[in-house]
């Protein structure tokens, strides 16, 4: 049997029930990390029609370990994960409750976020050792954050493909239309490409527009078998593809500055299993840590060739009315980003799915990728998903 | 040189050598035996055929930016002030590492990518010296 029928067996046997956000998001100074974990993992169960006692499976990523969720939650699940591997866990996380899911250890599975990225209320620390690699070969040297590690990506991108800050400025500007079209986006102000362009460098090709938000959020989805979905009160989101990889850790490490090797690794399995073509994807959720990202995702995913990311994205083509919807709830650039964005994709996504997104709803959204990042372009994770299971 | 080192590396055993190397002004890189690879960051197995029979070769310290950044919001204790240039150099002998870029103006005009480099030791403390590159003399090529 070939990879790809292997793969297909597993095509729409799961489906997520239900998805939410925390009931606020923001600078929220006044909630801990878990707070917001809660709250989204309480509303997520709500909206699925199902109560914490029915979840046997926890699913989280954060710098603390999965069990530490399922504790403050009062869970003694029979299934933990805690895979971390940056802000696509969540979307990775999916793809292991479709297989625990199939395999029969569990049915119900529920994945959840919390992070005070912003006010950095119960967070544990985040310093590495300074025998750790990261502190012997690149701190001492001025790696300062993230936006330095995509700065570095960002030049080399421009320098091999002709790659442009205007480019890289049109995504931010799509991205902010549809925020205005979300009552719940963050950042809802008209933005224009000459703003981005004079908004200060932080990393040089990076100006502060290029560059997410940091805030205070959470969400959570709840996954179980297509059958029992059918049985439940929401529309069921099917999981048709699903795809991870990792390449490396350290920025240095990175195999190839211009190409995010990692999501095109996630991206083939998912768009295999899922057995859809490109020109089947109604909606599109790509992560947005800096606008290089998505255009980077873009081309490793296969929507376009390597280097023809930034024209992809020029001329509004993502932006409400594009042929390419996109980062339809304003995305990490301008809708919230915690930290760890990923979860955002896959709320989105379930709500452009089930057609409850109002001004900003894509006409007729049967199929939706979520693609996210890990790390610095370190690891990737692609979910394929839709209202029906494909013939 | 500075007032504040700023964060330092401290080895561990399968890069000791590195560092104690750099104390000395000489830049060396773990070979594999079996495949005859180099690799960097230093690591106790092979990352290219997964052998553990290495060993330490001297690097000729020239090689030529691969990319760069000019950071603008720095880091918290980083000695250098930004802006400043932070990069990566591909040596000559293929590995890749991330260092800082002096003598040369934090401008992306004065920096470009291929542009030959030399390591540039920084006796940041007694104990510590960092491989930082410089613009190679006489231009390069």
């Amino acid at each position: 049997m070939s990879v790809a029928s292997e793969l297909r067996r597993l095509r729409g046997r799961v489906a997520i029930v239900g998805a939410a956000e925390a009931d606020e998001h923001g600078k929220l100074p006044h909630k801990s990390a878990f707070q917001l974990h809660a709250e989204a993992a309480r509303n997520a169960l709500a909206d699925a029609g199902l109560a914490l006692r029915d979840v046997d499976a926890v699913f989280s990523a954060g710098l603390w370990m999965g069990s530490e969720t399922a504790e403050y939650l009062g869970l003694h699940p029979r299934y933990v994960d805690g895979t971390q591997i940056g802000g696509c866990s969540f979307i990775a996380h999916v793809q292991h409750a479709m297989a625990a899911i199939t395999a029969g250890l569990v049915n119900v599975a529920l994945i959840t976020h919390g992070e005070s990225g912003a006010s950095r209320v119960g967070m544990p620390g985040t310093r590495f050792g300074h025998d750790s690699f990261r502190l012997q070969f690149e701190q001492p040297f001025g790696l300062a954050g993230p936006p330095t590690g995509y700065a570095l990506a960002a030049a080399r991108h421009m320098h091999e493909y002709g790659t442009t800050s205007e480019q890289l400025a049109e995504l931010a500007v799509s991205t902010r239309r549809w925020a205005q079209l979300n009552p719940r986006a963050l950042m809802r102000d008209p933005l224009t490409v000459e703003q981005v362009l004079s908004s200060r460098i932080i990393a040089w090709p990076l100006h502060l527009l290029d560059c997410c938000l940091v805030t205070d959020a959470g969400g959570a989805v709840v996954l179980t078998s297509a059958e029992r979905a059918r049985d439940l009160p929401r529309r069921p989101v099917y999981v048709l593809g699903t795809g991870e990889a990792s390449t490396h850790v350290l920025v240095s490490q990175m195999p190839n500055f211009a190409f995010w090797d990692a999501a095109r690794l996630s991206s083939e399995r998912a768009f295999a299993m899922a057995g859809v073509a490109h020109a089947d994807i109604d909606v599109a959720e790509f992560y947005d840590a800096f606008t290089i990202v998505p255009i980077m995702g873009l081309e490793a995913t296969g929507f376009c060739k390597p280097g023809e990311g930034g024209a992809f994205v020029s001329g509004g083509r993502t932006a409400p009315g594009g042929p390419f919807p996109m980062n339809t709830n304003g995305g990490g650039l301008s809708y919230t980003h915690s930290g760890m964005y990923g979860m955002f994709t896959l709320v989105e996504a379930v709500r452009q799915l089930r057609g409850e997104c109002g001004p900003r709803q894509v006409p007729n959204a049967r199929i939706a990728i979520c693609h996210g990042l890990g790390g610095m372009f370190s690891a990737a994770a692609t979910l394929i998903c839709g209202t029906e299971i494909p013939d | 040189m500075v007032d504040t080192p700023g964060p330092l590396p401290v080895p561990t055993p399968e890069t000791r050598p590195f560092w104690e190397a750099a104390r000395r002004h000489e830049l060396v890189l773990p070979r594999c035996r079996a495949c005859g690879q180099l690799h960097f960051y230093p690591r106790a197995i092979c990352p290219h055929c997964g052998a553990a029979d290495l060993e330490w070769v001297p690097g000729s310290g020239r090689g030529t930016v691969h990319t760069f950044t000019i950071v603008h919001r720095g880091q918290r204790g980083f000695p250098l002030p930004p802006p400043y240039v932070l990069a990566i150099v591909e040596l000559e002998e293929g590995p890749r590492m991330m260092t800082t870029l002096v003598d040369v103006a934090p401008d992306p005009a004065a920096v470009r990518i291929g542009m030959p480099v030399e390591v540039a030791w920084a006796d940041v403390t007694p104990e510590v010296t960092l491989p930082r590159f410089a613009p190679a003399r006489g231009g390069g090529s």
